[in-house]
């Protein structure tokens, strides 16, 4: 057997097709709830972070400190096969979207903290001194002026997130990784493997190359 | 009278750096002051507690048309009646120039989008910015900004006006175009409370110069008495220095 036969088998790939598309779509499922979920997380955490009183400032640094710490693998074996024991259960899916939540969060906390650190203080004096009360000096100058400075390292923090989906497999949920190696077994052929990675490749590249150009932009337009 | 801002015993300490050392100090309404002095004497901060950017000793007390300035509700009162132009402009850069304008009134004065717009296009051509309206502020001059920032501040119809140093940072011919706008203002019965290097200006347009030296007020009365004959060697050595290069 060739490495063409064993990697790159066509009718096999045909064949494993479909089954690697039903779990292309349980990963975009999982990769777009925890996105979502993990911007919320982390926009709350980040303004806990800078302007709470002491103790949560703490309370969000610790758990931020943490979150950043501990291998996605490992929370998403104790969230799913470890909290059983204290009663609580959840499904596959909600486990993986929690620790991929948990832990997106923490990042994208320390992302929009760098972004608002990053507007200048004269935008937040010019605010107060207009009596702009604090939501409104978030909301109207200081978010969409970081906002800008975010996009970039926040998309490239998406794709961490949807390649991370790829360890849902291990709590047996039907995704992209898990359905190719499924496949893989039932063909008794790793071709399906290197069609999933293709898949893989095929939507998140664009991405990668927004966050270029996106870099590309921004920077040209601060100097 | 009452003064329309009242200062008592204001302190200021930066670590152990003490900025402001006791100052007191009235300003009636309509009255223009203007505050000069060397570099690090206080000048800058001592407006800058008349709206608590900076926060100042609690045995201190400012108070503005009789609302004491202090963290709480008061407070976004007291900045909205007080206006604050900056050295470095400060303008919202993601928004055009109208919209810098237009902000504030519709956020804290609850004005309409039409109202607010209307009353921005008035102060804009009051300050001679018309024709840039709908730039952004990056495309503007500075001394074109530094208006827009003026234009900003009036469109909350204050009663008072704080410039920290409104011409430090333009290109010398950008100055006589943005202090033409504060004389004229000057003329509309504003308090003003003017920190600056403009000896000119103070002389021509101040009711009261006050001369700063290591936090406190070591000199204040009409301007050709400030000028042509202080009564502290501090004050004559400094005026020597800015006017005789």
């Amino acid at each position: 057997m060739d490495i063409f036969d064993t990697f790159f088998n066509v009718p096999v790939l045909v064949r494993t097709f479909p089954l690697l598309i039903s779990g292309l779509w349980i990963t975009l499922q999982i990769g777009f709830t925890a996105i979502i979920a993990g911007l919320v997380v982390g926009l709350t955490l980040a303004l806990v972070r800078l302007y709470a009183n002491r103790i949560l400032r703490g309370l969000a640094k610790i758990y931020i400190d943490i979150m950043r710490s501990i291998p996605l693998l490992v929370l998403l074996i104790i969230v799913y096969y470890a909290l059983p024991f204290v009663g609580i259960r959840f499904s596959p899916f909600v486990s993986a979207v929690a620790a991929l939540t948990l832990v997106s969060g923490a990042y994208t906390a320390e992302i929009f903290r760098a972004g608002i650190e990053a507007v200048p203080k004269g935008q937040f004096e010019a605010s107060r001194a207009l009596g702009l009360g604090y939501r409104h000096m978030m909301v109207d100058v200081v978010l969409p002026q970081a906002i800008r400075i975010v996009i970039p390292p926040l998309t490239n923090n998406c794709i961490n997130v949807m390649k991370d989906t790829a360890l849902a497999s291990v709590v047996a949920m039907p995704d992209l990784l898990k359905q190719a190696t499924q496949a893989q077994a039932l063909a008794a052929n790793p071709s399906p493997l290197i069609g999933a990675a293709l898949i893989y490749i095929a939507f998140l590249w664009p991405l990668v190359a927004i966050v270029a150009r996106l870099e590309k932009r921004f920077g040209a337009k601060e100097r | 009278m009452d003064a329309y801002i009242r200062i008592r015993n204001l302190i200021k300490t930066f670590g152990s750096f003490t900025a402001l050392n006791g100052i007191d100090l009235d300003i009636g309404e309509g009255e223009v002051v203007c505050v000069i002095g060397p570099s690090g004497s206080g000048k800058s901060t001592l407006i800058r507690c008349i709206n608590l950017l900076e926060d100042f000793s609690p045995e201190s007390e400012i108070t503005v048309a009789g609302i004491r300035v202090e963290k709480g509700r008061n407070l976004e009162k007291v900045r909205a009646e007080v206006g604050m132009v900056f050295q470095s402009f400060n303008l919202f850069p993601h928004l055009s120039v109208l919209r810098n304008v237009m902000l504030a009134p519709m956020r804290v004065r609850g004005l309409s989008e039409t109202e607010a717009a209307r009353r921005a296009r008035d102060l804009l051509a009051r300050v001679g910015i018309s024709e840039q309206a709908d730039k952004q502020p990056g495309q503007l001059s500075g001394g074109q900004q530094q208006r827009v920032a003026i234009a900003r501040a009036l469109a909350m119809e204050p009663k008072a006006m704080l410039f920290d140093e409104p011409t430090s940072s333009l290109d010398p011919e950008m100055v006589g175009e943005v202090l033409d706008v504060m004389r004229a203002l000057a003329g509309t019965g504003v308090t003003m409370v003017v920190v600056t290097h403009e000896m000119g200006f103070a002389r021509q347009v101040a009711d009261r110069v006050i001369f700063m030296d290591g936090g406190r007020i070591v000199e204040s009365g009409l301007p050709h008495d400030i000028f042509d004959t202080p009564k502290s060697d501090r004050t004559r050595n400094f005026l020597g220095a800015v006017l005789n290069h």
